[in-house]
């Protein structure tokens, strides 16, 4: 690859063009296809799963007759009907049961499938299994975990500078303690894969997944049998945002042994209330925290235990410690700390990946940290804010060794405030506040530093493979996933910008693992920079060997061959993008290219946890104004107004709808997503009923926002472009600073429902 | 034991046998009628995803009994443009990103279409963001689906497409 950026796009649609989603039209008029609106192959059966309704508990081995019994039911599948290993474990770094045996460590875990001609017979057979358990006391809270020393794996410590020292000769000491809750992925479409088999033991399976090789390798595994039998493909999900990477594996292994003891397709779709009992979520966290600064409010040390609740397996929990200690000093410096994470054991479902994985959580404890500061040297938070970014006269280094770009974060802070007449609006929510007997506003400023690259450095690779046909239509594939965040077309757009033809020309397949294998979730943020880079590589390899033909036919030097406009032109030489293929296949050149690409220059030392493990940052800055009625605790957003860098942005309208959404979506974990579990461990917020996440009315009635102008991203990524999925939900812990603002700086805990506002207020004596 | 039931779907008469009388419009269309643009989220009424138009109105498909509708007239995601020409609010969804990964859209459009029908809104977006709140979308592609809406119902308005499609 080319370290300088090429010329100004070689067509429309190509590069930084605002192109809308492929499947727009599809969407629109009700023609795109999700799993479960695939035509059934004849003979689909339907499977069901049996939970269990008990948190913690000895389980005797499941009595499966009674299922088996039910009309309908064609098998009924529990451990021992397991073929291959009855293990699911992600990581490979533990052992985590497809079915329970022996114990079971959740309310809601599965303990057996039921495969039926009807889909009502086979709920109605799971529900015809009477588990015998022998309950055992649950753990159901961090600190209960803690107090046993209930952990999943050991703990990840960074540390820097003498912070014991620093912390007690700091003129100012603080301390603190806040949590907030987790978060159900409540993707619209439901869990789902349709398993079909084959031939001499092949099986494709159709599943809504980010992971199509991990669902590849986790059903081989439960199958016993080789990688190589097993095709997984994927067209798009009605939603992902982390919900579909682990959790939807072991879904699919579900149903690819459902088609592999029936000999018939199998169709396994979660309903809701199972989905949300069975499937993992977004880590809780409890935050303690030690402080010590000087009377102006610079940080000077940190004791800091990030403890997570894993729930009742590792799951992909290290990998979410791992980024909620690299984002615990967030855009921030201090000196002299000590951060821990812990994952928790609990008797709950194994919480995994979701939207920022461990990053959102990470970033909270700054906020804690400066309005404790706040209160304790009277300055305002802002202010507190600014004199500890990391760069400028603060250290720029990161504990674990990396720098921040300090003029980026101060740049972002600096147009976010602007852009929102910041001083201006203080001062008339003030005026109001001393106005008004009940109703208060409140205002709350964030700046993010995310660290873009996964955390397992094997990840960061992709392939993609790439034809061109005689009629100069291109056929696209690579290893990334659609869920909505617009992938495929940001992707047709690198391939449209290196042949230079319009989008139109490319078509985009679904992801298979027979297509591109071995691939990395599309997760972390990650898919546009790993797979456009890898797409990137394939077309590249194509138009070298088309252009060497051009330039031959013409006898001019190739690289004097340039592909715009549909075309292949040098000097007076011109001729139509499609002629130069068929001339390439008449004279037998290959039109087809595999591409790869591994994100350079990152490692990571996980003993010293040390090193240089993401490939850049991504900056932003947000700020959001509440309006809160002391007397109730119910509020509303009324402004937010966001910046937020995406170096030279691929799309800026696929970006301008994953900054919204990602906003939304963080601002409804922190504010109106709340999970409760009652006192046997059992989740009472099953349904959107009882789950309450954004709707139409909570998004901030005034809504600006911004993409950094003039910023490529320094690293080489493609087209200079940088990763949007996840940061921006980030920003949304404006949302929790405007809250607090109005409480009065009291603790708030998460999510700020109006209840804990109400409870806040009271206490803060605002 | 079977039950016959008259529907228009899509301004086609459809005679149905039913098998069983708890059979939801939402199933018959998805399953047994092959119109799966109507979508099942959480098949309890709580989420949108299965809105269509009956009689005009905008219903949860998934809590409406096939059984107690006979004679009705229903229109889905997949009637509503004629031939090639999209309907005005397909068009302004498509014009204002008013989605990401689709899920929710055909729900979104046949509410969005319900709601111009109920002609409580007008353009104003506060009214449209409340007269929608039954449509859930997680991807939070809200203020695009405000701007479609307000956008399609001025443009029907001027079509005279006041009543429903």
């Amino acid at each position: 690859m080319t370290d300088a950026p090429p010329p100004p796009a070689a067509t429309r649609t190509g590069m930084g063009a605002a192109l809308r989603q492929d499947s727009a039209l599809q969407h629109a008029t009700g023609a795109a296809r999700f799993t479960d609106d695939l035509p059934e192959p004849p003979g689909t059966l339907h499977a069901a799963l049996a939970l269990s309704p008990v948190a913690h508990g000895r389980l005797a081995p499941l009595d499966l007759a009674p299922a088996r019994a039910v009309p309908g039911v064609v098998a009924v599948l529990g451990p021992a009907e397991v073929p291959g290993r009855n293990d699911i474990s992600p990581s490979g770094k533990a052992l985590e049961k497809l079915f329970a045996e022996g114990l079971v460590e959740h309310w809601g875990q599965p303990l057996a499938l039921v495969v039926a001609a009807t889909r009502d017979a086979a709920l109605a057979g799971a529900a015809a299994l009477r588990p015998e358990i022998a309950p055992l006391p649950p753990i159901l809270s961090i600190e209960a975990a803690l107090e046993t020393g209930a952990l999943l794996m050991p703990p990840q410590v960074i540390e820097r500078g003498g912070w014991q020292a620093a912390l007690e000769a700091a003129p100012l000491q603080l301390a603190g303690e806040f949590r907030c809750g987790g978060q159900e992925h409540f993707y619209l479409e439901g869990q789902i894969t349709l398993a079909v088999p084959g031939e001499d033991g092949d099986i494709t399976l159709h599943a809504s997944t980010q992971h199509p090789t991990e669902v590849q390798h986790i059903a081989s595994r439960v199958l016993g049998c080789d990688y190589n039998r097993v095709t997984v493909q994927c067209r798009r999900m009605g939603g992902g945002f982390g919900g579909k990477e682990s959790n939807a594996s072991w879904i699919a292994a579900a149903a690819a042994l459902a088609a592999r003891a029936t000999g018939r397709p199998v169709k396994l779709r979660l309903s809701r209330k199972a989905d949300m009992a069975a499937t993992g979520k977004r880590h809780p966290f409890l935050f303690r925290w030690r402080a010590g600064c000087d009377a102006e409010g610079r940080l000077l040390a940190l004791d800091a235990t990030l403890a997570a609740d894993g729930g009742h397996s590792l799951d992909l929990s290290a990998g979410v410690i791992f980024r909620a200690v690299t984002h615990a000093l967030n855009a921030y410096d201090v000196p002299a700390l000590r951060v821990t994470g812990l994952a928790c054991k609990t008797n709950t479902v194994s919480n995994t990946a979701f939207r920022g994985f461990g990053g959102p959580q990470g970033a909270l404890l700054m906020e804690d940290v400066l309005f404790s500061m706040a209160r304790a040297t009277g300055r305002p938070v802002d202010e507190l804010r600014e004199r500890n970014f990391a760069g400028g006269p603060n250290g720029a280094e990161t504990p674990y060794g990396q720098k921040l770009e300090g003029e980026l974060i101060r740049r972002v802070w600096a147009e976010a405030r602007q852009g929102a007449d910041w001083e201006r609006r203080r001062a008339a929510a003030e005026a109001f506040n001393a106005a008004h007997p009940t109703l208060r506003r409140g205002l709350g400023g964030f700046a993010l530093a995310f660290g873009i690259s996964f955390g397992i450095m094997a990840m960061n690779q992709a392939g993609a493979l790439v034809h061109v046909y005689t009629d100069g239509s291109i056929r696209l594939n690579h290893g990334g996933t659609e869920m909505g965040q617009g992938l495929f077309i940001k992707i047709a757009q690198v391939v449209a910008e290196v042949f230079g033809v319009e989008v139109e020309r490319i078509r985009i397949t679904a992801t298979s693992t027979a297509e591109v294998p071995n691939t990395a979730p599309t997760a972390a943020s990650t898919g546009s920079d790993l797979n456009g880079w890898a797409a990137h590589q394939a077309a590249g390899a194509i138009r070298a060997r088309m252009a060497g033909i051009a330039a031959t036919a013409w006898g001019v030097p190739e690289e004097e061959v340039i592909f715009a406009d549909g075309h292949v032109s040098a000097g007076n030489h011109r001729m139509r993008f499609g002629e130069l293929a068929q001339l390439c296949w008449a004279q037998r050149v290959s039109l087809s290219a595999t591409g790869f690409y591994r994100t350079p220059d990152i490692h990571w030392d996980p003993v010293a946890m040390r090193g240089h493990p993401f490939f850049y940052f991504s900056y932003g800055a947000a700020l959001a104004e509440v309006l809160v009625d002391t007397l109730t605790g119910e509020y509303r957003v009324l402004r937010a107004d966001l910046v937020q860098d995406c170096g030279r942005s691929l799309n800026p309208a696929i970006d301008r709808g994953q900054i919204e959404g990602a906003f939304l979506q963080g601002q409804g974990w922190l504010t109106c997503e709340e999970l409760w579990w009652d006192a046997d461990g059992r989740l009472r917020t099953l349904g959107p009923s009882t789950y309450k996440i954004p709707g139409s009315r909570e998004m901030p009635a005034e809504f600006n926002l911004r993409l950094l102008a003039d910023a490529p991203a320094r690293a080489n990524t493609i087209f200079r472009s940088k990763a949007v999925g996840e940061p921006p939900l980030l920003l949304a812990t404006c949302v929790w600073n405007a809250l607090r603002d109005a409480v009065g700086g009291a603790r708030l805990d998460l999510p700020a429902t109006p209840e804990r506002v109400l409870a806040a207020l009271r206490a803060g004596g605002a | 034991m079977s039950y016959t039931i008259t529907l228009t779907i899509n301004r086609v008469p459809r005679t149905l046998e039913l098998d069983d009388p708890r059979i939801t419009l939402l199933d018959l269309l998805r399953e047994r009628l092959d119109l799966p643009g109507t979508k099942k989220g959480c098949d309890r009424g709580q989420c949108g995803a299965c809105t269509i138009l009956l009689d005009g109105r905008r219903v949860n498909a998934c809590l409406a009994l096939a059984l107690s509708h006979d004679g009705a007239e229903i229109l889905t995601i997949e009637g509503l443009a004629e031939g090639e020409a999209l309907h005005p609010m397909q068009q302004a969804f498509i014009a204002h990103d008013a989605f990401q990964c689709g899920f929710c859209t055909p729900g979104q459009i046949m509410s969005a279409i319900g709601l111009v029908g109920e002609g409580q809104t007008g353009a104003d977006p506060e009214r449209v963001r409340e007269g929608m709140s039954g449509n859930l979308c997680r991807c939070g592609a809200y203020r695009g689906i405000t701007e479609a809406v307000v956008e399609a119902a001025r443009a029907m308005a001027a079509d005279g497409q006041g009543r429903a499609a």
